[in-house]
């Protein structure tokens, strides 16, 4: 793998996904599959979830992808993938192909999270040599922003709509990371696209490990954020400065946390710009706010924490 | 690419002609329009990178033009660019004026 992480070098690459796909202006989503592809330099073979990834990157005789792609159902990207891994595998042993080829399955939260989380959990058990990226966007955008179980706590939906009775989600978000990372495979990260260095040296150490490997990656959705549409990026970075979307990575169990912000800001930097948290603001929701403030909290403590009983001893 | 009929898809609607969608034009989504000032751009290729439309172009790691074909005008670049001295390379303007 030649190509050195720089922008400079990384954009003399050809990129594997196109433009002219038809994805909102401003969605997170493209841009965490530009970057993971631009990642590696191994020929990549990609499923697709069904999702709004997938409903507009492939629309009739139109694709967005220079790379094989295949889409199946809404719950099946990562029994698919380990389809064709299986194939591949088969078709190496008796000598048809010889190259060297690595599985992505593209999935959102919903495909991942709810829908797609068993054939998902079967594929990481059986150990399919392949690396699942779920992009979270934090709700079923495509059909219109019903709530999924990686909705954040105090989320405006339309499953879950903010009123005089119930203030959004009441739930907190399912960690799905921690949850794979339970099965014991041997690598597992969660990344942002404002830290494109980050998540592309996860991909690319993801790419070179043997067996099923898994990445959360948040997207943010103007849409379904109820923020405007130049600030994917921004509201990416703010996810990570706050603390709230943590950049670590799980190799072998071993727990690294791989960027600490140097001021932790509180969460409602995070939440304030976004108009799906709107409700949470006003004077009789304080004490949701310190809820979710509380959460997050915690997380990052213990995250801390796993790590520093990782981290080896002087 | 005109449309067809069912009949005439290929077997299972396959589609063997990788980034086609090169094809479909998104430009006219746009309502407001990235202009690119080169004496303030610092070639950090943020824009490049945050691209979520493959709408900058690149050649030999430096920075080109717009492509306004599949530029749908979000504005992530002009929110992104660092600027030289305070000054943004890439400003959002409305369409049409």
């Amino acid at each position: 793998m030649a190509t050195p992480l720089s922008l400079k070098e990384l954009s003399k690459k050809e990129v594997r996904i196109t433009g002219g796909h038809r994805m909102c202006s401003g969605c997170g989503a493209p841009i965490v599959v530009k970057m993971a592809l631009l990642a590696t330099d191994y020929p990549i073979v990609a499923s697709n979830a069904t999702g709004c990834l997938e409903v507009s990157t492939c629309i009739s005789e139109y694709t967005a992808w220079k790379i094989p792609w295949i889409h199946n159902a809404f719950e099946n990207a990562a029994a698919t993938l380990s389809g064709v891994e299986t194939m591949y595998r088969s078709l190496k042993k008796q000598g048809k192909i010889d190259k060297d080829i690595k599985f992505i399955a593209f999935g959102g939260d919903g495909g991942t999270y709810d829908i797609g989380f068993q054939s998902l959990s079967g594929a990481m058990e059986r150990g399919h040599d392949m690396l699942y990226i779920c992009y979270d966007n934090g709700a079923y955008m495509n059909t219109g922003i019903q709530r999924s179980s990686a909705t954040p706590f105090g989320a405006d939906t339309t499953t879950c709509p903010a009123g005089s009775v119930v203030p959004g989600k009441l739930q907190q978000r399912k960690d799905l990371t921690k949850i794979m990372a339970a099965h014991g495979i041997p690598y597992v990260a969660q990344a942002s696209p404002s830290h494109w260095s980050d998540l592309m040296k996860k991909v690319k150490k993801a790419l070179d490990i043997k067996g099923p490997k898994f990445m959360n990656i948040i997207a943010p959705c103007n849409r379904g954020w109820r923020s405007r549409t130049d600030d994917a990026i921004l509201l990416s970075r703010l996810a990570v400065e706050t603390c709230y979307w943590p950049l670590f990575e799980i190799e072998d169990g071993v727990t690294r946390v791989t960027v600490k912000p140097r001021e932790h800001k509180p969460l409602v930097d995070f939440l304030k710009p976004q108009g799906r948290f709107k409700h949470l603001f006003a004077p009789e929701n304080e004490h949701l706010l310190k809820q979710a403030q509380d959460y997050v909290d915690a997380y990052w403590e213990r995250l801390l924490k796993e790590e520093a009983f990782f981290a080896p001893k002087e | 690419m005109k449309p067809r009929g069912w009949k005439e898809l290929k077997p299972g609607a396959v589609v063997t002609e990788p980034g086609s969608a090169e094809k479909f034009k998104t430009g006219s989504w746009r309502a407001f329009r990235p202009r690119w000032i080169e004496e303030n751009c610092i070639q950090c290729m943020f824009c490049w990178a945050y691209c979520p439309d493959m709408a900058v172009r690149a050649k030999d790691g430096k920075r080109g033009e717009f492509n306004y074909d599949y530029c749908k005008g979000c504005g992530i670049c002009a929110l992104e660019c660092p600027g030289k001295k305070g000054k943004k390379a890439i400003v959002m303007e409305e369409e049409g004026k």
